[in-house]
């Protein structure tokens, strides 16, 4: 119904500037056939382009390792973390029970609780138990780390879904089983599907919890870029970061094709 | 002239026309209703008014003034909106109390034109409440005052009536009525449900595919649908394929007796002719007989299709607390011969 | 609904896992700031309040304090300063504009932090383009990288998608109607953004403030990447009392001050919020 008028347009590009230039600038530097991270032949015609960024990445085999660590890793944990929430989810949205609002509380609980403090209390608690370094307790600190955002969703997808017609299947004469196999887990699927995919992406970008949590041999691919660029930054960095943009925008289109981002990214209750 | 003119007022998205080419007079303190189908443009029209769409071509005139250019905030209409639009965060009287204070009238004098506001809407009770407090037919109200405490030159509403149920919807029909002709404010109103215009409107504008086609009093209308789309937009009606034969209709073979109209002998002809002015008699003592197929119960009238040689006709009778015959009676239909007429423009 | 039938089989692994692995950690923690700690032993069994003790009262550590509810603060009002008019333009524009700008605003939550930050220091480093734009024009160049202002930079546009969610999300809810109302009552734009429009959008600025303080208090991998060895903020802190002093105890006691202020923080702010429901909303 109202415009934006051309003074909203100019502060709208301003911003859309200011959120896409460290991005860019990183895609930009990623090609650049220098060994220092200025960009000169930015501002001066085009100089040519080059991959030895790209191919430098494969020489540095702790990279790569780090890639499949935080693949992995991404892959169990957000598994994991779908396995543990839709059940619970089921709970919590279908039954009456003492304490159901504050299990729903304790298992939102991460998203309040700063990534450093968690990092810290499963620092300590690792200690104590001897588990430190291990693979499948890191997994399960990034499965505490990305089980609300499934939650949410599936909570999501259970509150908007018509209980009438779970009904009707039931009057149809499908059992429960069969109820719940043909025709709930298929409408709450996009929410299931959705919270997976968010916290897999949430998983593989994790750092701050992940740093004090992994051990030379577990190191993820963030904490590992973390590492290199407090130590050298050399245009190598922005050749894998390069790479993880692509990657998330094509999570991003998937997910936006699948299901809408905003509708997962805003719509989330 | 009057008080509100459009004149070749044209509305165009793309290449689609909204509104082509409308002409329409409205007299001050007249109330007006804008009839159609949901996309015939009547709403669109409504916002050129308001100032809430911008005319592709035409003029609007206020009083004799060119107000086609002007900012909404500077027209000073009153408008209800559909959705009543209530400000959520302020109190009804808050509400109503808002256009005063953009036009800067002082603290004393904006209460007592708010409290006389909300006496006239019969809301003085609900001044502290909240909008989500309110019943529909509250906010309705709400909304209304908000209008009308502004004393503006023209009141536009837009479906105002259609997020309420059946019964208040009726209710709320002689409210605003009896609002309208207690301030005398000239009043120009969309909507989409015909008994609603009829009721309450002074004229009845029809509007499709973005053109008026028709502009009456609601009786005249009514007995006189200017085309087919009208006439079964406007009320029920039975329409039967004939010629006209030395003044009578010919439908089926059968001949009937209908109004007078200017058709030459042989003529193919649409004749129309309205559920409630066709009679039911016992069998072989009326003009045509025929098998009653289906009978509904609707309260006051009796609503019953009766298949005949003629065609299948519907039939209205009012409840006069004796029951018609079944479905299956055979039975005779009878009117008199000004019922049946020779459709216009058909 | 179904009372027959018991939630532990459905809610059971999660609780244990979430038992075992937050509340039993964070109780861990807790246990671990009262502990000792001695530079050549190591972790020492007893009780002692010395860690609380020296934060408080040593300069340094409270100047990091400081520095970090300055930083957050300042983030929080800029975000908000941003955050809420590109809301707003977002809502009024069409789609497919719509969509398309709203992905390239919040899209980059997905993108890693690190890889924001990494961009930012390349942008304001004394080569950087925002230092070649300067000279372009001019000006003379700026050491920006490793200053609060990087730090800030930073965190609002890894901020940014977290204030215009909210703002977004209120926005949607508002009845386009209610603008057009407001004009045809004769008030101007300015009028109706500002009596109309902000008053129902203060719910979503607030917890989006609410969201963003927290973030940016607790924020480790700016801080990090763009304030240098220097500049420290709370988490940047906590970790180096662990990875490098390797004092446990005393890093154990930031990072629980850091959680209580967080959890006091968004505590307050729901009850103002709450109270201010209860005020305008009856």
């Amino acid at each position: 119904m109202l415009k934006n008028g051309p003074v909203s347009l100019l502060f709208h590009s301003l911003v859309v500037g200011f959120v896409l230039a460290p991005l860019v600038v990183i895609c930009l530097v990623a090609f650049t056939p220098e060994n220092t991270l200025s960009m000169p032949k930015f501002l001066t015609p085009w100089n040519g382009f080059s991959l030895r960024w790209f191919r430098a990445i494969f020489e540095h085999p702790d990279f790569t390792a780090s890639f499949w660590n935080s693949l992995l890793l991404a892959t169990l944990s957000a598994s994991i973390a779908v396995a543990l929430s839709v059940p619970a989810a089921l709970a919590i949205d279908r039954m009456e029970f003492p304490g159901r609002a504050s299990l729903n509380a304790l298992f939102l609980s991460p998203l309040i609780i700063p990534h450093l403090v968690l990092g810290v209390a499963f620092l300590r608690l690792f200690a104590l138990i001897g588990a430190t370094g291990s693979f499948p307790w890191l997994v399960a600190s990034h499965v505490i780390i990305i089980t609300p955002y499934v939650l949410r969703l599936v909570l999501a997808a259970l509150s908007g879904f018509d209980r009438s017609i779970e009904a009707a299947a039931l009057t149809l004469g499908a059992g429960p089983g069969t109820v719940f196999r043909r025709v709930t887990a298929p409408m709450i699927l996009p929410g299931i599907t959705g919270g997976w995919l968010l916290a897999f992406i949430n998983s593989f970008d994790e750092l701050t919890m992940s740093i004090f949590v992994t051990s030379p041999q577990t190191v993820t691919l963030p904490v590992r870029m973390y590492m290199y660029a407090t130590e050298s930054i050399d245009p190598m960095m922005a050749a894998v970061s390069a790479l993880m943009i692509a990657l998330t925008a094509i999570a991003m289109l998937v997910l936006d094709r699948a299901f809408g981002l905003d509708k997962i990214l805003v719509g989330q209750k | 002239m009057a008080f509100l003119a459009l004149r070749s007022l044209s509305k165009v998205f793309g290449d689609f026309a909204a509104v082509r080419d409308v002409d329409l007079g409205v007299e001050k303190g007249e109330f007006v209703s804008l009839l159609g189908p949901s996309g015939c443009g009547k709403t669109t029209t409504l916002q050129m008014i308001a100032g809430l769409a911008e005319p592709t071509a035409g003029t609007i005139l206020l009083d004799g003034r060119d107000i086609t250019n002007e900012k909404p905030n500077k027209r000073g209409l009153g408008i209800v909106f559909q959705s009543y639009a209530l400000f959520p965060h302020m109190s009804v009287a808050e509400n109503v109390a808002f256009g005063l204070e953009m036009r800067g009238v002082n603290r004393a004098e904006r209460e007592a034109r708010v409290k006389a506001m909300l006496q006239l809407v019969r809301l003085s009770e609900m001044a502290e409440r909240y909008p989500r407090q309110l019943s529909g037919g509250q906010r309705q109200r709400v909304a209304i005052a908000r209008a009308l405490v502004i004393a503006p030159p023209v009141l536009l509403l837009d479906e105002p009536l259609s997020n309420l149920d059946a019964k208040l919807r009726e209710e709320m029909q002689f409210e605003l009525s009896r609002i309208q002709r207690s301030t005398g404010t000239t009043t120009i109103m969309v909507t989409h449900d015909q008994s609603e215009a009829l009721s309450i409107s002074d004229r009845v504008v029809v509007m499709e595919a973005g053109r008026m086609t028709q502009i009456d009093a609601p009786f005249h209308l009514y007995e006189n649908p200017a085309n087919a789309f009208i006439s079964s937009f406007v009320g029920k009606m039975n329409r039967l394929e004939g010629q006209m034969r030395g003044g009578a209709a010919v439908i089926a073979g059968i001949t009937l007796p209908c109004a007078p109209a200017g058709l030459s002998e042989g003529t193919a002809a649409t004749f129309t002719i309205r559920p409630e002015k066709i009679a039911l008699c016992a069998a072989g003592q009326g003009l045509i007989d025929g098998t009653i197929t289906s009978r509904f119960f609707l309260g006051n009238t009796w609503l019953m299709q009766v298949e005949t040689l003629a065609g299948s006709l519907a039939v209205s009778l009012p409840n006069q607390g004796e029951e018609p015959p079944r479905p299956g009676s055979p039975v005779a239909l009878d009117w008199p011969a000004s019922a049946l007429r020779v459709e216009e423009g058909g | 609904m179904n009372r027959r039938v018991t939630p532990w089989p459905l809610v059971g692994p999660a609780t244990l896992m979430f038992f075992g692995l937050v509340v039993v950690p964070l109780t861990l923690t807790v246990i671990l700031s009262f502990h000792g700690y001695n530079h050549t032993t190591g972790i020492e069994n007893r009780f002692t309040l010395t860690h609380y003790q020296a934060i408080l009262s040593d300069s340094y550590f409270l100047g990091i304090f400081w520095r970090t509810l300055r930083i957050a603060a300042l983030t929080t009002v800029i975000c908000a300063a941003i955050g809420v008019p590109e809301a707003y333009v977002l809502a009024r524009m069409r789609d497919p504009w719509r969509s398309v700008f709203l992905l390239v605003i919040i899209g980059p939550l997905l993108v890693s932090v690190v890889v924001r930050a990494f961009g930012w220091s390349m942008l304001l480093g004394s080569t950087g383009l925002v230092n070649q734009a300067f000279m372009a024009v001019g000006l003379p160049t700026t050491r920006l990288l490793y200053t609060e202002t990087a730090i800030v930079i930073a965190l609002v546009h890894v901020m940014l998608p977290f204030m215009v969610i909210p703002v977004w999300t209120s926005l949607q809810k508002l009845d386009p109607a209610v603008e057009a109302a407001a004009l045809t009552l004769g008030a101007s734009p300015f009028t109706t953004l500002r009596r109309i429009v902000l008053p129902q959008v203060t719910m979503g600025m607030l917890s989006g403030s609410l969201i963003v303080f927290g973030l940016s208090a607790s924020a480790f991998a700016i801080p990090g990447l763009l304030g240098g060895r220097r500049l420290k903020m709370a988490a940047t802190l906590v970790y180096d009392e662990y990875m490098h002093e390797l004092n446990w105890p005393l890093g154990a006691t930031i990072a629980i001050l850091v959680l209580v202020a967080n959890l006091v923080i968004m505590l307050a702010y729901n009850h103002a919020v709450e109270a201010r429901m209860r005020r305008t909303m009856g």
